[in-house]
């Protein structure tokens, strides 16, 4: 019954800024633990193992289950949880983290600390993890393990001492850094015989199980047969299965006990029911109160989504309600736009989050979509005294209904070798960002504080920031609070006629420039047309900018006889496919890539 | 009404006329002396032996095809009304070849008194004894490949001939007794202005061919230009004179057909142009859906309610030829479906001048054109690309200008 003692059990995860290895760690950990405990072997779970993979089931690698043989001798089972390492996901990352009772922080012996480093240590800390640090590429020549140590010392706080300095990639110390799992993790703490107490940190949705819950027991039990209760939701199921996480692949299990971390099953049949962070207890005898910290996510960036073939609508649908699923950050609802028809305003955690959502729809579900330009949510005051929470630049009242208009702004940490503080601070200046201050880390790098709009960053933000410092800049950033700003709507007009899946808010003071370069922008993505299209953007009805899309002047084969007739007819299939991946706006007809191109708007300057 | 049928082109004649049961024969020749620059077609430099094979297979093919056609029709032999000799360069054919081809057709079908018997030819190629002999045999429509009355330009182009040799064929097919000749021309050759342009269309107007067809050059893949100018994405090589840009060559287009007219020509189709009643007929089955046979290496046919063309492969063509029984060598064939022959009717009948009429489209598909192709028609008639007159639907210049992007509008 070893495996099912608190003591010999760890629930961690590993947190680092990006590219400092952290999945090859994790990797390299897997491959010096088991799969199975002693107990487990003898109980033959290979044989439902082996249905699984006829079955072909697979999970995604949220948390793997590692059984470790210590140095004392003793098998511990480890719970290595994957946290989302982009600051789009800062909340599913705290859910991740709530399961967990300790972290390992892998700092790049090169690199030293970074933005997000910082970021994820002061997250885990918040939720009370017990940190210990690592050093990464200790084997690469520019390796400096000395200093990185002195700088987590300094700047983080956490004692060094017997930091490992490790290899992840070529596998140099990794048994100092599983014993230290066990030394300095603590055990988790929970009783099974109260009310279960247990927290969903992710879900996904299997074809053949349904819903697939991820759940860290706090307290109690969980078995199949159980009326379960969602206290968030107010959900109740009966639960058919539960388990733990093999690498890539589900084990069932007749049991999780207070202190695992594992998954239910339930035939839950709406998929809305499980919410990360929500916390699952019994319907008969429900724990005294929810764990806390569970809020529904906030989206911060709104587009809209619309599918390239009309009649798709209903597929589209269907698809977000299944990413909506392993994603609760994730919102939609219908929207009707004159030019692209009937689509869904979608809210996203940040733009990566859009973007990944765009591949999975892509992907997974084979739908060819076309995206509106991405907004943050405007406070709008109108004169009569209300108030509007503005999604969709389409909305905007009449300049004349407005009192005035509040936009998120957000407390952003950019740190940068010194050699490049200058090209930063001017790219933070000209994002309308207002300097708060400069703080030096070590003789060479500082973190610049500086508050920003949150529209200013949701474009092109990390690729200004990495272009003009050639890379030697992180950042990392929380919404601070909205303020007043100057907002107006521009206006894209094609052919003249207002193309309303084009329109956004942009600053006052930014619109001209915004303008010029959208129209040129648009300018390059429209083909040809049979007649001239000017391109025109417009603030309050009034035209700042002008791009001329020139007529097509020749589109002719000169010879057509009767050898010629297949090429021919093939040629003008081909040419008529290309219509397909066209949208007509008014009778122009823009490319579907167009409507997302035209964002990327280039930093050149 | 007469007046509206006068004022009415070639397109409206042929339709006048019954074809009904008639054929038309095309007859690949793939040799030439040398490959010229901006040539993508069939055709290849070879030695006499080789070429004496290859009529002998041609005119295997031929035989073989008259007599599966008498074998599905007993007693029945087909009509033919037009046959074109094309290549390649058929003028490199000696006489007594271009004499076995036509006993070959003659014994295999029967061809009318008033058939259009076609052979392109060559400046440099014939004299005018072979043309004489030419003449004698039943062809009687030239067709010289000039391109060009600038011997830099010919040069550039690869052509094997000078000028001062296109007049010089020219009168000596006159002398062979050719009423009915016809030049080709391309334009918007690389470093052409529109005034050269004009010199090379005066020089053969005043050569006073009854049908002149003038092509745009066009960049073909697997060509020496092509090699010269790269593709449409990479820049040109500086070396090498640009080619006119899009505005000089659609001056130089409209301007062609402007002075064509003054001259007395009427232009027929997007590269054509002839003086009344000198239309090539054969050339406008082709846009017509009329059926036709080709023989020869990568001859295409439209038979039967199908299309196909034949192996591009020489050796291959000629064995299969010899082969008793013959080995068919069709390759690519397909069966045409309602909406083929739609979007046929439609892109082909469109490049003529003329257009097409409502009256056959009912007529041959059992439904109007509007009934299939309503809004497309509605909407290039609004945006002023398609004119509806006459009982017919046809390109205005500005259409023809973009024909491409309109007639792939109706295609299914």
């Amino acid at each position: 019954m070893q495996e099912n003692n608190q003591s010999h059990i760890r629930n961690f995860c590993i947190v680092a800024h990006i590219d400092h290895g952290k999945s090859t760690l994790a990797d390299r950990m897997i491959e010096m633990t088991g799969v199975l405990t002693k107990r487990e072997m003898q109980d033959q779970v290979l044989d439902n193992m082996d249905i699984e993979r006829e079955r072909g089931i697979t999970i995604k690698s949220q948390a793997t289950r590692l059984v470790y043989h210590a140095k004392n001798g003793e098998e511990y089972i480890f719970n290595l949880i994957d946290t989302p390492g982009h600051v789009d996901f800062n909340y599913e990352v705290s859910r991740s983290l709530a399961a967990c009772d300790g972290a390992i922080l892998v700092v790049d012996a090169t690199q030293g600390i970074q933005a997000q480093t910082l970021a994820n240590v002061y997250l885990a800390l918040e939720h009370d993890l017990e940190v210990f640090p690592v050093i990464n590429k200790i084997d690469l020549a520019s390796a400096r393990p000395e200093e990185v140590r002195q700088e987590i010392e300094d700047v983080i706080g956490l004692g060094c001492s017997d930091v490992p300095l490790i290899s992840a990639k070529n596998g140099i110390n990794i048994d100092q850094v599983l014993e230290q799992v066990i030394t300095k993790i603590p055990a988790p703490v929970g009783d099974p015989g109260n009310p279960l107490q247990a927290l969903i940190f992710d879900s996904l949705y299997d074809q053949y199980k349904g819903v697939v819950v991820f759940v860290r027991i706090r307290d109690g039990v969980l078995k199949p047969g159980m009326k379960v209760h969602m206290m968030a939701t107010g959900a109740e199921e009966d639960v058919v299965e539960v388990g733990y996480f093999g690498p890539g692949r589900f084990i069932p299990c007749d049991e999780l006990p207070a202190g695992m971390v594992g998954y239910f099953t339930a035939s839950i049949k709406n998929i809305r029911d499980s919410r990360v962070g929500d916390t699952v207890t019994e319907a008969e005898r429900p724990c005294a109160k929810a764990l806390p910290g569970y809020k529904k996510a906030q989206p911060m960036v709104y587009c809209g989504m619309y599918p390239a073939d009309t009649q798709k609508y209903p597929d589209l649908k269907d698809a977000l309600e299944k990413l909506q699923l392993n994603d609760a950050a994730l919102t939609f609802e219908p929207e009707t736009s004159l030019a692209l028809g009937f689509g869904f305003r979608c809210g996203f955690l940040g733009l990566l989050h859009m973007e990944v959502v765009l591949e999975r729809l892509d992907r997974e579900y084979d739908l060819d979509i076309i995206s509106t330009a991405p907004g943050v949510v405007y406070h709008v005051f109108k004169t009569d005294g209300t108030e509007l929470s503005l999604t969709n630049p389409s909305n905007l009242p009449d300049p004349s209904q407005i009192e005035h208009m509040e936009e998120p702004v957000v407390n952003a940490e950019v740190m940068v070798t010194t050699d490049f503080i200058g090209p930063i601070m001017q790219l933070c200046q000209e994002r309308r960002g207002k300097y708060l201050s400069t703080e030096y880390i070590e003789k060479t790098r500082a973190i610049l504080k500086y508050e920003l709009p949150l529209n200013e960053i949701i474009y092109d933000f990390f690729d200004a920031l990495k272009s003009r410092s050639k890379g030697y800049a992180s950042f990392d950033y929380e919404l601070k609070d909205y303020e007043p700003s100057e907002l107006v709507k521009m206006d894209i007009l094609v052919n003249r006629e207002p193309v309303d899946a084009l329109s956004f808010i942009v600053h006052a003071d930014g619109a001209y420039e915004r303008g010029r370069k959208m129209c040129e922008k648009l300018k390059d993505e429209i083909p040809r047309q049979m007649f001239e299209v000017p391109v025109q953007a417009a603030v309050g009805g009034r035209i700042i900018a002008r791009e001329t899309v020139k007529a097509m002047r020749k589109d002719v084969l000169a010879k057509c006889y009767g050898g010629d007739i297949s090429r021919k007819k093939k040629l003008l299939e081909k040419q008529k496919e290309g219509k397909k991946r066209m949208q007509t706006v008014g009778n122009v007809e823009i490319p579907k890539e167009a409507f997302m191109n035209v964002l990327k708007l280039d930093d050149t300057n | 009404m007469g007046e509206r049928e006068l004022s009415q082109g070639a397109a409206a004649a042929y339709e006048r006329k019954d074809h009904t049961g008639a054929l038309s024969l095309y007859i690949h020749f793939p040799f030439c002396v040398r490959k010229c620059a901006y040539c993508d077609f069939l055709s290849a430099p070879a030695d006499e032996e080789t070429r004496e094979a290859y009529v002998d297979a041609l005119a295997r093919e031929i035989k073989t095809a008259g007599e599966r056609i008498a074998a599905q029709q007993p007693g029945h032999v087909q009509y033919v009304d037009t046959i074109y000799f094309g290549g390649g360069t058929p003028s490199l054919m000696t006489s007594a070849q271009t004499d076995h081809l036509l006993t070959a057709v003659a014994m295999s079908f029967l061809v009318a008194d008033d058939a259009e018997i076609s052979a392109e030819c060559n400046p440099g190629t014939a004299d005018q004894e072979k043309l004489a002999a030419w003449r004698s045999m039943g062809i009687n429509r030239l067709s010289i490949g000039a391109q060009s009355f600038h011997d830099d330009d010919l040069k550039r182009l690869g052509r094997i001939h000078t000028a001062a040799q296109i007049g010089q064929t020219f009168r000596a097919a006159r002398q062979a007794g050719f009423t009915n000749i016809s030049m080709d021309l391309i334009s918007s050759l690389p470093g052409q202005t529109t005034g050269r342009a004009k010199e090379d269309l005066c020089s053969a107007m005043a050569l006073m061919p009854e049908h002149l067809s003038v092509y745009s050059l066009i960049i073909e893949e697997d060509t020496p230009f092509r090699d010269m100018y790269g593709s449409r994405e990479t820049a040109p090589d500086p070396a090498y004179l640009p080619l006119p840009d899009e505005d000089t060559e659609r001056e130089i287009y409209h301007r062609t057909w402007q002075l064509l007219e003054e001259g007395g020509y009427r232009q027929y189709e997007i590269s054509s142009a002839a003086r009344p009643g000198y239309e090539c007929f054969h050339n406008i089955g082709y846009w017509k859906g009329h059926e036709y046979l080709g023989f020869g290496l990568g001859a295409a046919s439209l038979y039967g309610g199908a299309r196909w063309s034949n192996t591009p492969d020489l050796q291959e063509y000629t064995e299969a030829m010899s082969a008793v029984p013959q080995r068919d060598i069709r390759r690519e064939l397909s069966v045409l479906t309602e909406k083929d022959r739609l979007e046929e009717f439609m892109f082909l009948g469109l490049r003529m001048t003329d257009g097409i009429s409502e009256e056959v489209f009912a007529k041959t598909f059992g439904k109007t054109a509007d009934e299939v192709y309503g809004d497309v028609i509605r909407k290039q008639t609004e945006q002023g690309m398609l004119e509806r007159s006459g009982g017919r639907l046809f390109f205005t210049e500005r259409g023809v200008d973009i024909s491409n992007t309109l007639m792939a509008e109706y295609m299914f």
